[in-house]
């Protein structure tokens, strides 16, 4: 049997990154700032949490680092697509290179090794009854974005923030200070994200690890319209996508092709709900 | 109505000699306003004369080079909106400011929601909502999502807005921009119920026949100046327009009819989406009117006319030629120019120079030579046209997004008049024009007609299709229901017909409808002259 429970389970171990950036990227989406730079934050959390997890030889604090570095990198954003008002994609592309060659340069300088850090002292997260505790926040923090969002003043704000900003202003809400707060709690979940992929789907650092994982919460954004139950379930279908490429590779598909299967399900995913949007919208050209 | 009887002993707010400068330009130039409780406020003029500015001041948007501002005799220096706000003051901008996804009740709390623990209490926001809308028989539903409303009713949002802050001041810019006349009635019906129940409203606008209408007070500003301050019951329409304008400006002049010619235009049985079974015909040196309350299929009208929607049925023939599929280019090398409705989006193109929006469409014919448009003959082009239309342009390299709303308007009509092309559509030429500017794109299009062209025009003001068109059609639901030689339709007529009060489709009907004595239209609005108003204001 192709599909069983074990295939849903390790479906659920491979999308908690996904969802954590995701519902970080819905965050932001919510308040105005499209937000591709999801992958270089998510980058930058993987490399603290080894990092710090090795040094203090507390996951946890690996985690709270990971959090507050990815909550301190979104601010390249918060500043430049909302004080400075520049592009947010080209800054999204540039963090997302940036974090690439930071990180791996910085592997080189403090571990001395390339490509990958790899060590049996340095510490996972563990499990709590069957999957990692960053696994069990990520479901929570979709149930909290989701209550706030729709109920507690700050998503109305937030919201209304993101619709109409000038209509934010009339009103005498700073439109600056929630889509800072977005892109920050972005950073924060993404930086989750990364230590959940660094130190909870595997224990180690290697140099560009989150390999798309960031792009492919951006087409969760899209296609779960930055609402935090949607998102949830595109980052299921992304999660199933990836569970699914590794056990094709179990049955013999060679690696490279299993490995584009996350990839491959985004494409017709987009494919799928572009489609879908225009024959709704009317739109001819 | 009775204009409530105004208590000198309260002004809700003063102005007292506010000067405000922008590099190049005195905006405000001491200016003076006293508003009083309980009145209804017109602050009249034209694009540029100062008015924004003033309520910029007041609103503590802008601070002023000179002044003070006092507020229930109160001394007051407002740093941002919030703290006029605070003062009970509110201004509810031309463009709307909603959120379209959210509901009404979300619209109306948004930044002053009554909350629990930090959550947002949909029921007592609710409440009040429901509380204001009947408090002030303002008629929305507060559960409708603001997207899916008519703006007359999204205009009634924006004062639910400010009524929910407790805005005791109404100051509202240009509310009826976007209403059709008979959403402008209701708003009026809403501000007169506001005032009654002792509140203040300033209405920023230069539509003349809703201050006659509408307001107590009229104060007309002119070069950052007050140049007239008026009791409404005692003005008319001309003492204001002369005010404006600085000169005496003809209102709803009736020109002369044509002598019509040759048929140039015949339209049969045209079906495209939005529009059914229209039938008409345009000769040489005759203007054909459409009126219609926007939406009833005008601009679709045109659209399959300027080659812009695709014609399902029926036939178009332009001087005896089939266009009815024809692409738009190849409809104006057949003989047709088209002013469009929408000027800066579909107009002309607002970041290019007036120059190059002069030398558009003339750039297959005139300007080009073999195929390579020289310069010096797009500014010669653009010299000549600026010149002979009285467009203000600083230099033809200027970008067209300089220009004013009526200079725009006049190069764009010079534009089309220059192609000399038998047939010309215009839309709306007077929308959002200074009054100054709409006597001579008028006498353009006259001056057009008397030359031997035909122009089919398409206009939501009644008076201008009344005194411009020498048949006027009306549209209705898709339709034409209704035909009239020039001067054989008045206001009232026009209107009743525009809210489908005509038993049938009577295409070229030259003869009066009938209109059925049962049925009253509520949504016709007949607009008044300034006559009429005048002396319903006096009796």
């Amino acid at each position: 049997m192709f599909l069983d429970s074990d295939l849903a389970l390790s479906a659920l171990r491979a999308l908690t990154p996904i969802l954590l950036a995701a519902l970080g990227g819905a965050i932001c989406e919510r308040a105005g700032v499209f937000n591709i730079g999801l992958e270089g934050m998510m980058l930058m959390g993987c490399f603290t949490a080894v990092t710090t997890s090795w040094f203090t030889g507390s996951p946890w604090l690996g985690v709270l680092a990971a959090a507050l570095a990815a909550a301190a990198y979104s601010l390249i954003l918060a500043v430049g697509a909302v004080t400075l008002k520049g592009d947010a994609v080209v800054l999204g592309v540039a963090m997302n290179l940036l974090a690439v060659g930071l990180t791996s340069f910085l592997l080189r300088t403090v571990f001395g090794v390339q490509g990958t850090f790899d060590d049996p002292d340095l510490a996972g997260l563990g499990e709590i009854a069957g999957f990692s505790p960053l696994t069990w926040l990520s479901w929570g923090a979709v149930a909290v974005a989701a209550v706030l969002l729709s109920r507690h003043a700050w998503g109305l704000r937030l919201r209304g923030v993101g619709e109409t900003p000038e209509a934010a202003a009339t009103l005498g809400v700073s439109p600056a200070k929630y889509k800072y707060g977005a892109v920050l709690a972005s950073g924060v979940l993404c930086g989750l994200a990364g230590a959940q992929l660094a130190l909870g789907n595997v224990t180690l650092f290697s140099e560009n690890m989150t390999a798309g994982r960031g792009w492919i919460a951006v087409v969760a954004v899209m296609l779960g319209r930055a609402l935090p139950l949607g998102v949830l379930l595109a980052a299921l279908l992304f999660g199933l996508a990836e569970a699914a490429g590794f056990r094709l590779q179990g049955l013999g598909l060679p690696q490279q092709a299993t490995d584009a299967a996350p990839y491959v399900v985004t494409l017709i995913a987009l494919f799928l709900t572009t489609a879908k949007r225009r024959r709704k919208t009317g739109a001819v050209v | 109505m009775t204009p409530q009887p105004p208590d000198p002993s309260e002004p809700a707010f003063e102005l007292i000699g506010i000067s405000k400068e922008f590099p190049g330009t005195l905006a405000n130039d001491r200016v003076d306003l006293a508003v009083r409780r309980g009145e209804i406020h017109a602050l009249m003029g034209e694009n540029g004369a100062g008015k924004s500015t003033l309520m910029s001041v007041l609103y503590g948007m802008l601070r002023p080079d000179a002044g003070t501002v006092k507020v229930d005799g109160r001394e007051v220096s407002f740093a941002s909106p919030g703290d006029a706000m605070a003062a009970g003051l509110g201004m509810a901008h031309q463009s709307f400011k909603l959120f379209d996804s959210l509901t009404v009740t979300e619209n109306v709390v948004y930044g002053a929601e009554p909350r629990r623990y930090g959550f947002v209490d949909r029921a007592a926001a609710r409440r009040r909502v429901a509380e204001l809308v009947e408090a002030h028989g303002l008629a929305v539903d507060p559960d409708a999502r603001v997207g899916d409303l008519p703006v007359g009713v999204r205009q009634r949002v924006e004062i639910l807005k400010l009524l929910h802050r407790g805005a005791r001041t109404l100051i509202l810019d240009e509310p009826t921009a976007v209403l059709t006349p008979s959403e402008a009635d209701a708003l009026f019906g809403v501000l007169r119920s506001l005032t009654d129940a002792g509140r203040t409203v300033v209405l920023v606008t230069h539509k003349l026949r809703e201050v006659l209408e509408g307001s107590d007070n009229v104060t007309v500003m002119r070069d950052g100046r007050v140049v007239a301050r008026l009791r409404t019951a005692d003005t008319t329409a001309d003492e204001i327009a002369a005010a404006m304008t600085g000169r005496s400006v003809a209102l709803d002049r009736v020109y002369e009819t044509g002598a019509p010619g040759e048929e140039v235009l015949r339209v049969s049985g045209l079906t495209a989406a939005g529009v059914h079974d229209a039938e008409l015909t345009v000769r040489a040196g005759e203007i054909v009117g459409i009126a219609g309350v926007a939406g009833n299929g005008q601009s679709e009208l045109v659209e399959a006319l300027a080659g812009l929607r695709q014609v399902d049925s029926g036939r178009v023939m332009l001087s005896g030629r089939d266009i009815t599929h024809a692409s738009a280019a190849r409809r104006r090398v057949e003989g047709l120019a088209y002013v469009p409705e929408d000027r800066h989006a579909v107009g002309t193109a607002p970041a290019a120079s007036v120059a190059d929006n002069l030398a558009m469409g003339h750039h297959r014919t005139a300007l080009s030579h073999k195929g390579v448009l020289p310069p010096k003959s797009v500014r010669e082009h653009a010299v000549k046209l600026i010149e002979r239309f009285g467009v203000k342009a600083s230099s033809p390299g200027v970008a067209a997004s300089a220009l004013s709303g009526g200079n725009l308007q006049k190069l764009l009509i010079g534009r089309e008049i220059a192609h000399d092309a038998p047939l010309l559509l215009v839309e709306q030429p007077t929308r959002g024009v200074d009054i100054g500017a709409v006597q001579n794109i008028h006498e353009q299009l006259i001056a057009y007609r008397d030359a031997g062209h035909a122009v089919l025009l398409v206009s939501a003001e009644l008076s201008e299709v009344r005194g411009l068109a020498d048949r006027i059609l009306v549209m209705y639901e898709g339709r034409i229901v209704a035909s009239y030689p020039k001067g054989e339709a008045d206001e009232r007529t026009l209107g009743l017909a525009m809210a489908g009060g005509v038993d049938s489709a009577r295409p070229e009907a030259e003869a009066e409808p009938v209109v059925p004595a049962s049925r009253t239209a509520p949504t016709a609005r007949p607009e008044e002259t300034a006559q009429t108003a005048q002396t319903e204001k006096g009796a």
